[in-house]
């Protein structure tokens, strides 16, 4: 273990403070009930739209619920999609693309679709799928998840298509190692560190996309706190009330700026060939 | 050039099919019945039933399908299930504001974007590099919404500049319609910005390190002569590129700015569409963006091949 924490990785200054960040939210949102007094659902009409105050430090909303407290708890569910979203996202989208990369006759169909998939605008994809399915943790999750697959598929479909033809691969065949066994022993492990940095990326989309649905009244239901759902819940008081619609936002731009930080620290130390292609 | 330019269009079609067949499978497939959503709550079983058979939802899927691809091929999209309006018709009438805004918001991003990118370069790790990095960092990664809400507060509440929301034709009145596009058309710029200038740099600072740059150099011509003829000329390709695929990815944010800024174009159509569950509307304008989507790619690799002779495929 000691080994893995000397990786180049820990010494880069931007995985450090986008992870430190990314740290602090996390534990923000699991301790939401130690830093708020407040139920994040309780209604209040007594405080209706106060301002910020040291009492409700980022205001309170149209039910005089308070803001801060709704952020956090707003945080977990956040948190919680884009890890899902991630991790499911990678897993299908990894073996699309070892399967598409590996058997040739599976290559053209499975591509195509992929590209049929990645025409479609990845918003208006998961808005419909939402729709036809109603909105729930699991349909929002597999929502975001579909437009991202394609983009992990296409990057372990080119990793094996230059990987296939190494040596040590083509001595695997020779020696009539079955098929699945050179797949996830010889060509997966190096499409480990792509995924990863592509991973951190799939994290700050989807905290956005979930945010962007619950906004357009197509996400999860409206008395859960979320971020997207505190903001679109704003829109209609925000000129009397503009607390109700920066401070979720603030929140929300500040955890995508921490994931994208530390996407660009692991890809710099992590795959130095992505690097060079985006050049800085 | 023109085969190259053909073989692109070809290579589109079978893309644009295998989108209308991923909608049709997803609303075909899809846990809710249409006929049930049409009939209403209250329907009798033979109603339904009726229904059904009417769309042809009794037939095979394959028949509908084949039924449904013939319908889209002569330009029927359907009505929608409340104004009982065709589709097309309800897309055509809201298009302007949304191809208004796209414009204004892909220009506005190449103008600044660009010189900055080509400053960053040329100044490569100065200080002025590091602002527009930084820039362009904070750009991916504060929310159009949030961007645009954070505007109005500033540009509209407090200083009192700018209408708060809204939308003028161009036709009609041309400073309302600049007045009205201005916070819309920045808050979503931001993270062209970002793009735009992000890939000039680096392809910029690639091209920089060539030989050639470095006899023109040593020829003595004038900075800005090396560094817009000579290099940006050279960085275009993937500079374009990006711009195309950065104006296809416009469309998803075009709907979450209608929203913001009240602009009565396509995106707020899909979300009101989506909030009364009109699918015959959201299907209709996947399909027509998705169709925008292909076509603009398509004009990104037809330019690519106009712009560097060396492209071959």
């Amino acid at each position: 273990m000691r080994g893995f924490f000397q990786h180049a990785a820990f010494r880069n200054t931007s995985v450090l403070i986008g992870g430190s960040l990314l740290l602090v939210l996390l534990i923000a949102a699991l301790a939401a009930p130690l830093l708020s007094a407040f139920d994040p659902l309780q209604i209040a009409p007594r405080f209706r739209l106060k301002p910020p105050s040291e009492e409700f430090w980022m205001g309170t909303d149209v039910y005089g619920r308070d803001i801060w407290t709704r952020v956090l708890y707003g945080g977990r569910t956040s948190l919680l999609v884009s890890a899902c979203v991630a991790a499911v996202a990678l897993t299908c989208g990894m073996l699309i693309g070892l399967a598409a990369g590996y058997f040739r006759w599976l290559d053209g169909v499975a591509m195509r679709a992929m590209d049929g998939l990645m025409a479609i605008p990845g918003i208006l994809l998961a808005i419909a799928l939402v729709t036809l399915s109603g909105a729930t943790l699991l349909t929002v999750i597999i929502a975001i998840v579909i437009p991202e697959i394609p983009r992990v598929a296409r990057l372990v479909r080119a990793v094996v298509l230059s990987i296939r033809e190494e040596p040590y691969v083509e001595a695997a065949i020779g020696l009539g190692t079955p098929s699945y066994k050179i797949l996830f022993w010889h060509i997966m492990p190096n499409t480990i560190a792509p995924l990863i940095v592509q991973g951190t990326y799939i994290c700050a989309s989807a905290i956005l996309t979930e945010a962007i649905l619950s906004f357009l009244g197509a996400g999860l239901p409206s008395e859960l706190p979320t971020w997207g759902n505190i903001i679109a819940e704003g829109r209609a008081v925000f000129q009397r009330a503009p607390w109700t619609i920066l401070f979720p936002g603030m929140m929300l731009a500040i955890s995508i700026l921490a994931v994208n930080i530390l996407g660009d620290g692991l890809r710099d130390t992590l795959d130095p060939r992505m690097q060079k292609r985006m050049g800085n | 050039m023109l085969r190259l330019i053909a073989s692109r269009l070809v290579a589109a079609i079978p893309v644009m099919g295998m989108v209308a067949i991923l909608v049709f499978l997803m609303l075909r497939l899809g846990p809710s019945d249409p006929a049930l959503i049409l009939a209403g709550d209250t329907a009798t079983p033979e109603a339904v039933a009726a229904i059904r058979a009417g769309l042809g939802l009794d037939k095979p899927l394959w028949y509908q399908f084949l039924v449904w691809i013939g319908q889209l091929l002569s330009g029927d999209f359907g009505l929608s299930v409340f104004s009982r309006q065709p589709v097309i018709d309800m897309v055509l009438q809201r298009i302007e504001p949304t191809v208004s805004l796209a414009f204004t918001t892909l220009a506005l991003s190449i103008v600044i974007a660009i010189p900055a990118g080509v400053l960053a370069a040329w100044r490569h790790d100065s200080w002025l590099d590091r602002l527009i990095m930084t820039f362009s960092v904070l750009g991916f990664s504060i929310p159009v919404f949030v961007l645009g809400y954070i505007f109005i507060y500033l540009f509209a509440m407090q200083m009192d500049w700018l209408p708060v929301q809204g939308f003028t034709p161009i036709g009609a009145n041309l400073p309302n319609f600049l007045r009205q596009i201005a916070m819309p058309t920045l808050a979503l710029s931001f993270i062209y910005i970002a793009l735009f200038a992000r890939i000039t740099r680096s392809a910029m600072l690639e091209v920089l390190r060539e030989d050639y740059i470095r006899t023109a150099q040593a020829k003595g011509l004038p900075e800005s002569v090396i560094l817009v003829k000579h290099a940006l000329r050279n960085a275009a390709v993937p500079i374009v590129s990006v711009i195309g695929i950065g104006f296809a990815l416009m469309i998803g944010g075009v709907v979450i700015t209608e929203t913001v800024f009240n602009i009565p174009g396509i995106g707020r159509l899909v979300v009101d569409a989506v909030l009364a569950r009109d699918y015959p509307v959201i299907q209709g304008v996947i399909l027509l963006l998705s169709g925008v989507y292909v076509l603009i790619n398509l004009l990104t690799d037809i330019a690519y091949i106009l712009l560097d002779p060396r492209i071959r495929y």
